[in-house]
């Protein structure tokens, strides 16, 4: 609870660092706008602009377009996107959700991979199997996530002539929600999902591998093994619960990770997540749709953290009892 | 009473391979032991003693194999014997036998826990797992038995977590976990080694009565000789993996035969309580340091939703004086304050009141708890301290001869050829050959490091040492030798000790005077002979009447317990 209340104050410190940070640069979406538009050919007169500003309140003193916006995304309004012409919440919607669920089923596929492999090397230490799956799993960590999505993309295409750019096939792209776009989703979200899992799992095996190393020589592994308890059982309930503890905590940083992770990946892709839009709302200095997304992305960490700590709390008993 | 064996061990030979070499740990090994008496199993670390005990479960840790002879295990006389060596160390059989026949106690009770799991749990797990209870019938029998282990309110005990015990509650929990499932033999492997004297006669007093209540064999490992003189019926004297004596005790103490059980009897009377004190009270003269009132008071936890924790006192108002070329030893259960005291005088912590008055070489008296850290530096160079574990404070990637010559580098006061030469002198003075200071801390034994690391602490020719447990992570006959090598040092080089440990022999053996450590106060001090013959405090008593004595015709520790 004291953990939940603390979030509050915090998230609004994040809040005015992020609208500081996109405001730092110097000139503002309307002088972007211009030298767009100037380098069109069309020229912007300084009375437009100003005009320009005034609509938008850019020519507000720093913390009355702070107050404004911050007012707003506590009722829940998000702001205007300039570049968009459209209210930021309709932007954000879709893409923030697909985004996390992007991020939520690499993050499941991340585990369900690293967890059985780093159990298994650590347990076959220095097997054929052990050296086979870490030379997986460096090769895992050295590749960039882009060159695998390239490499993927070229794979799915001509071996399996799948299709691989975006979420969804042409025909759902801007269909109502329904079954079969639900279906269609999953149908393109491995090839990101194992994208984007691959880096994380490689790190995740040898952190599992390391942490249950150190647990496996436990004098109270010894206990349980002279209490007469079979080799598995053992395994499972001594060894690997207390080498989970690392394990759980990475969902905190996993989590900006993957927003963060997925821009490249995603532009790669054309996956309609938010990475490409933040970026190009950063170039433009569209600060309300920047905003709300590092606004958002900051919340899902600390939502994150949060997440590990109470599942930590759940697993160990000692960090309860603190 | 002439019983039939229940485990009878034969020409046992547990290996580990280790690259091209074989490493015997344990070989050739026999012995029997029957219900209701009790062997122990003696000899140094690395003697091969605990490997030989988790041989008979089959626990030994990888490479380690038992290579060959037989573990012959026969329930009772009439069944037939099964030879455990021969059993797969995974298979069922194994496993039927681990914790059901055969249940051991591990050394310590702070890690031979599972820190995540109820204390009831884990007592109830060995039922659950051998079929003989289900969830809710292990549980009345895990409160029943921390009941017979006697830790208080057992149905609130069954669902606490085993950092919320203290170590002799651990220790009394794990005996309750290896009694779970009613075994007919009980292995103990050091199991009182990480307690304090009292909690250790209180535990091996249990020990004592289950064994009695329920005819256990018990296998008892030890390096303790006090401990085997107390509890033993026979005597296993091991020596590097091979059994050198093998002995009722009465005869083992009476008439030891290999002149390595003689130097172990002789290690554990000189260091025991029954010897004439060594040390004679040194003439009063001007006091080197006068410790006056001295408080360290950890302050209270404040925390915004929870009421704030007391805050805790570690020292309260503790004064004695130590005088040039004395020995002074402060003894104490853990968490008594002594370590707190030693961090005090050298300012590692920064006592909250009171006054250590230190007189330097010069003449001139320092107040250590008002001086800064440039105040602190010339003090520094007089007072050095030695710590408990010579594995843990020397640098592994730093040669002996930059460990022993970085004090007088970083006090910029030799360096280069002067220096090599120094620390020459110095590795010679503590009984080391003066060529081996380019290797490193890792070629040399426990106790060749804890030489190097009073070298070190010699290096700048204090005035006082703080020793801290110095021998306490040592095997007896090499406690003896630091000992004898500090004593010869001190007149020599006129250095004075403050000696903190918890073993009341080594105190007594190296103090002129003793100051006995509850709670954060003094509760006696005075010369060693008064302190151990006539102790005037009933702690004090209570305390010596805890150390085990090396003499099995007097079994004072168990005596309540024994038929």
């Amino acid at each position: 609870m004291r953990r939940l209340a603390g979030m509050i104050p915090f998230i609004f410190l994040v809040s005015i660092t992020v609208f500081a940070l996109i405001k730092l640069p110097p000139g503002d979406f309307v002088q972007n706008y211009a030298a767009a538009l100037a380098a069109a050919g069309e020229t912007v007169d300084d009375a437009m602009m100003a005009s320009m500003r005034q609509r938008y309140g850019l020519d507000q003193p720093i913390w009355i377009q702070y107050w404004d916006w911050i007012s707003g995304v506590v009722v829940g309004d998000f702001g205007y996107s300039f570049q968009w012409q459209q209210p930021v919440v309709n932007l954000i919607g879709e893409r923030m959700g697909l985004t996390f669920v992007l991020s939520a089923s690499t993050l499941l596929f991340t585990w369900a991979v690293a967890l059985p492999i780093g159990v298994y090397s650590a347990v076959r230490r220095y097997s054929i199997g052990d050296y086979i799956f870490t030379f997986i799993g460096f090769v895992g960590l050295a590749v960039p996530g882009f060159l695998m999505g390239l490499v993927l993309m070229y794979v799915g295409v001509s071996v399996f002539h799948a299709d691989v750019g975006g979420l969804f096939s042409p025909p759902f792209v801007d269909a109502p929600w329904s079954w079969a776009r639900v279906v269609d989703l999953a149908k393109h979200l491995w090839i990101p999902m194992v994208i984007l899992g691959t880096g994380g799992a490689a790190s995740l095996i040898r952190i599992m591998r390391a942490n249950l190393l150190d647990q496996l020589h436990q004098p109270y592994v010894d206990t349980a093994r002279a209490k007469g308890l079979s080799e598995f059982t053992l395994l499972v309930r001594y060894p690997i619960r207390i080498a989970l503890n690392p394990f759980v905590s990475t969902i905190g940083w996993v989590l900006p990770n993957l927003v963060s992770g997925s821009v490249i990946i995603s532009i790669v892709l054309n996956l309609p997540t938010a990475g490409p839009v933040l970026l190009q709302a950063l170039l433009g200095q569209d600060q309300y749709l920047a905003g709300a997304f590092l606004l958002l992305m900051c919340t899902l960490t600390v939502i994150g953290t949060l997440v590990s700590d109470i599942l930590l709390a759940l697993l160990d008993p000692r960090i309860r009892f603190q | 009473m002439p019983t039939e064996p229940i485990l009878d061990v034969r020409n046992l030979r547990t290996w580990f391979p280790v690259g091209r070499e074989t490493v015997k740990a344990v070989d050739d090994v026999s012995f029997t032991l029957a219900p209701g008496r009790t062997l122990c199993i003696v000899g140094e670390s690395g003697s091969g003693k605990s490997i030989t005990a988790r041989s008979i479960l089959q626990i030994v840790g990888t490479p380690g194999r038992i290579v060959g002879g037989e573990i012959l295990y026969r329930p009772d006389p009439s069944a037939q014997a099964v030879d455990i060596a021969k059993l797969p160390p995974r298979g069922a059989r194994m496993r039927a036998l681990r914790g059901r026949d055969i249940a051991m106690i591990f050394q310590e009770p702070m890690t031979s826990l599972s820190p995540i799991h109820k204390i009831g749990w884990q007592i109830a797990e060995g039922l659950v797992a051998h079929g003989l209870a289900d969830r809710r019938a292990a549980r009345a029998r895990a409160v029943e038995l921390l009941r017979q282990v006697e830790i208080p309110s057992p149905e609130i005990a069954v669902d606490r977590f085993p950092f919320e015990f203290s170590g002799g509650m651990r220790q009394r929990a794990m005996i309750a976990m290896a009694l779970a499932c009613h075994p007919k033999v009980l292995i103990a492997d050091e199991p009182t080694t990480a307690l304090d004297v009292t909690t250790q006669a209180e535990i091996l007093r249990l020990i004592k009565k289950l064994q009695d209540e329920a005819g256990l064999a018990v296998l008892f490992i030890t390096h303790d000789m006090g401990v085997v003189a107390q509890i033993a019926d026979d005597v296993l004297v091991m020596y590097h993996g091979a059994v050198v004596e093998h002995a009722p005790v009465q005869t083992l103490f009476a008439r030891p035969e290999h002149p390595y059980t003689v130097k172990l009897l002789d290690a554990a009377k000189k260091l025991g309580m029954a010897a004439p004190p060594a040390r004679p009270s040194v003439p009063a003269g001007a006091p080197v340091l006068e410790v006056r009132d001295l408080t360290m008071t950890y302050p209270a936890q404040a925390s915004l939703f929870r009421p704030p924790k007391p805050p805790t006192h570690a020292v309260r108002g503790v004064s004695f004086d130590l005088y040039e070329g004395e020995n002074l030893g402060i003894v104490g259960e853990s968490g008594s304050g002594k370590t707190t005291i030693g961090s005090c005088l050298i300012r590692i912590l920064q006592p909250t009141g009171g006054s250590v008055r230190y007189r330097m070489r010069d003449g001139a008296t320092r107040d250590l708890v008002q001086l800064d850290r440039d105040g602190l530096r010339p003090v520094h160079r007089e007072i050095r301290m030695v710590f408990q574990d010579p594995f843990a404070s020397l640098n592994p990637r730093m040669t002996v001869e930059q460990c022993i010559g970085e004090p007088l580098l970083v006090n910029g006061l030799l360096s280069g050829k002067a220096l090599s030469q120094r620390v020459r002198e110095l590795l010679v003075r503590v009984g080391l050959p003066a060529d081996c200071g380019s290797r490193y801390p890792h070629a040399f034994s426990g106790g060749q490091r804890q030489r190097i690391v009073i070298a070190r602490a010699l290096a700048l020719d204090p005035r006082l040492i703080i020793a801290d447990e110095a021998t306490s992570a040592l095997d007896v006959t090499l406690r003896g030798q630091i000992l004898d090598l500090l004593l010869e040092l001190q007149p020599k080089l006129g250095l004075s000790f403050i000696f903190i440990s918890h073993d009341l022999g080594v105190i007594r053996y190296f103090c002129n005077r003793i100051a006995v450590m509850h709670r954060g106060e003094i509760v006696e001090i005075g010369a060693a002979d008064d302190i151990c013959a006539r102790p005037q405090m009933p702690y004090t008593q209570r305390l010596l009447a805890a150390v085990p004595e090396a003499d099995p015709a007097h079994r004072s520790l168990v005596a309540e317990a024994a038929p």
